[in-house]
């Protein structure tokens, strides 16, 4: 017998076989809407920048913010661009993407009570390297794209895309439990939110 | 011993079994002073951060039901949602293997790190490989595995073992950590100072090179999709992104019991792991992938199932709901036993509440006979644990177990006459009386000869000189 039927023969021969009822009775994905303060207070929380922009302002904000050399995958409205230098994703090699300084991005969603921000390869997010390797991640989330909890973020999402959930900068805790910001992913998180409605 | 002829982990490979038992492990490691400072600051502060997130969550205990039942239902059809998965990872270009046990998983990841021609693999953390002893057998195999969890590697570095589920190197402070790298790790400055920042810093720098050149990397799983075949890895520091993302090959090893049935049911588990084990409401990273996506991460992926074990446990109605442990180890942060013994003295990669009651079950008890005693019973391991498993009520069910596999314990006989004279109210009478007797012995403390390992652990109490019920009679 293979290994494969021996273990389903032995699970049959647990008789584990049962009817099991799921209560859920926890705040599901039609509950609460989303509030914009909450998410922007836990996102600081984790040490990651907020900054509040109307849509007129992102140009310029993103000139700031982009710093050193700068990668931009395709989909990021042209518009944000305007007098921004940067490089495509032709695509370039994991050597190429470790001498540049910043990768700007948008999001597929971001989750108001945990701070956290969703990215799966949609329009403007590029491939899950491109937001690993550079040292600066810049991502810019539309108020629109703000849900409240955690079940209204998987309702709306697609389990068959490559996600990446990203709540604040990369950290670890494993030296005396204490906090500290900053190991292998982007050691820095700046969080734009574009707070104008009827958006592009 | 198998359960409904079930067969166990095999011993001699992998890490649920100590060399000694826990009461001598434990009794060594309590008179390190310097292993219950660092175990009683670190245990504190992680109680109080997850105390603070999910007191947050106005429906945690609808969340943790909740989460009990999905873990329920994955077990009461395990076979039927392991075939869906394995076809679900097929349809998106992934590769499926079976493993018994231990031996047949290491072989199996063995051959596909072969088959690539590298000689070595980049890790994430993964409890799956060291219950089964992964590490060890690619070195067998001459393939070099790098741990790249940050206390992991600092654990590897001092060819040390884990002493936590979630934060390995738990029982080091950061001098020691210190120490550890200016001894092991090459090209770390001289004057490397114990700040964690600084600390990270250099693993960070020892490790960047391994990530943007390895061509295999080997990942456990926190939880596989099966209606999807989407699997899911959470961490903090981005060093599972770098291995889940850079590398050709991907092989990620999972016991069979981590399989969800929906993808909605996650939305249950992202807000009970997190809070439960860093006590943070969501962890720095966390991802998702289904089998191979064209130009995007490892266009190789493999996934082992194995079972070591697991199917034996699950053959038992009172125990099988160990397995809905989803490693998130907030009951060894809580537990009192734990917190002054450490990880180590269990002797199993699984430590504290959840391992006294895991690695009996995954071994048998017979190989792991004292870990069900390594409990006071106090309860608090159940009141954390965000899928509700009844882990007092399971100690005593596989101190049950222990106890009958072997009949001729000293226990076993004293509990008989002491039932046999509590079935009758004059014998009860006469044997209280008869207890007055031994009140000058009672100054030993301790019993004497095989009867000693009933007071090893517990001071032997001086018998009154009038019992209760005399009194009464005399009013």
């Amino acid at each position: 017998m293979s290994a494969r039927e021996d273990i389903l023969d032995r699970i049959r021969h647990a008789k584990a076989d049962r009817s099991v009822e799921v209560p859920r009775g926890y705040r599901r994905a039609d509950a609460a809407t989303a509030s914009l303060g909450l998410f922007v207070d836990r996102v600081e929380d984790y040490c990651a920048v907020v900054h509040r922009a109307s849509l007129a302002e992102v140009p310029a904000l993103l000139g700031r913010l982009a710093d050193g050399r700068l990668v931009v995958p395709e989909g990021v409205p042209a518009e944000w661009l305007g007098g921004l230098t940067f490089d495509s994703d032709a695509p370039l090699s994991t050597e190429q993407l470790d001498r540049v300084d910043t990768v700007l991005t948008t999001c597929a969603l971001a989750i108001a009570e945990t701070g956290t921000i969703v990215l799966d390869a949609g329009p403007g997010q590029g491939r899950r390297a491109l937001t690993l390797i550079p040292d600066h991640h810049v991502v810019v989330v539309r108020a629109s794209q703000v849900v409240a909890t955690v079940p209204q973020a998987v309702a709306r999402l697609d389990p068959r895309r490559p996600q990446t959930w990203i709540s604040g900068p990369s950290a670890t805790s494993d030296i005396e439990l204490q906090r500290v910001e900053g190991v292998h992913g982007p050691r820095r998180l700046d969080v734009v939110l574009v707070t104008e409605p009827n958006l592009p | 011993m198998t359960f409904l002829g079930m067969p166990t982990a095999p011993a001699g490979v992998g890490q649920l079994r100590g060399d000694r038992d826990f009461p001598s492990a434990a009794k060594d490691a309590v008179q390190d002073e310097q292993l219950r400072r660092n175990l009683g600051n670190a245990t504190a502060t992680i109680r109080a951060k997850r105390a603070r997130t999910v007191q947050e969550v106005p429906d945690w205990e609808e969340l943790r039901q909740a989460g009990a039942a999905i873990k329920d239902e994955v077990l009461a059809h395990l076979d039927t949602y392991l075939q869906q998965l394995e076809a679900q990872v097929v349809a998106a270009g992934g590769t499926v293997h079976w493993a018994r046990d231990a031996n047949e998983a290491n072989a199996v990841v063995t051959r596909l790190v072969q088959a690539t021609g590298s000689t070595e693999v980049v890790k994430v953390k993964s409890m799956a490989t060291q219950e089964i002893g992964l590490n060890e057998a690619l070195a067998d195999a001459g393939i070099a595995a790098y741990e790249t969890d940050l206390a992991e590697l600092i654990v590897q570095l001092d060819h040390d073992k884990p002493s936590h589920i979630l934060v390995p190197a738990i029982h080091k402070n950061r001098t020691e950590i210190r120490d550890v790298f200016r001894r092991e790790m090459k090209g770390v400055p001289a004057d490397l100072t114990d700040d964690p920042a600084e600390l990270a810093e250099a693993a960070r720098n020892f490790l960047r090179q391994k990530f943007l050149t390895a061509r295999v990397a080997v990942s456990g799983i926190n939880f596989a999709v099966a209606e999807t075949g989407t699997l899911c890895v959470v961490e903090s520091e981005g060093n599972g992104r770098m291995c889940l993302t850079l590398p050709e090959t991907l092989i990620s090893v999972m016991g069979i019991e981590k399989v969800l049935p929906t993808w909605q049911d996650l939305e249950v588990f992202l807000q009970l792991l997190p809070r439960s084990s860093t006590g943070e409401r969501m962890n720095p990273y966390t991802s998702f992938w289904t089998g191979v996506t064209p130009g995007d991460g490892p266009q190789d992926f493999h996934l082992v199932l194995f079972d070591n074990g697991r199917t034996a446990t699950l053959a038992d109605p009172q125990g099988r709901a160990a397995l809905r442990c989803i490693r998130c180890s907030a009951c060894l942060n809580v537990c009192p036993v734990y917190e002054r013994t450490g990880g180590h003295a269990y002797g199993s990669v699984y430590p504290g509440p959840i391992g006294a009651v895991l690695s009996p079950q995954l071994t048998g008890v017979k190989e792991n006979p004292s870990l069900p005693f390594a409990s006071t019973l106090c309860g608090a391991c159940l009141d954390v644990c965000p899928v509700a498993i009844d882990i007092p009520s399971m100690l005593v069910h596989l101190r049950e177990q222990v106890v009958q596999q072997d009949p001729h314990r000293l226990e076993a006989a004293a509990m008989t006459a002491v039932a046999y004279a509590m079935s009758s109210q004059r014998r009860w009478t006469w044997a209280l009386r008869a207890l007055r007797i031994g009140r000058p012995f009672a100054r030993l403390k301790r019993l004497p000869g095989k009867a000693g390992g009933w007071t090893a652990s517990r001071d032997l109490p001086t018998p009154p000189q009038q019992s209760f019920r005399d009194w009464w009679a005399e009013r």
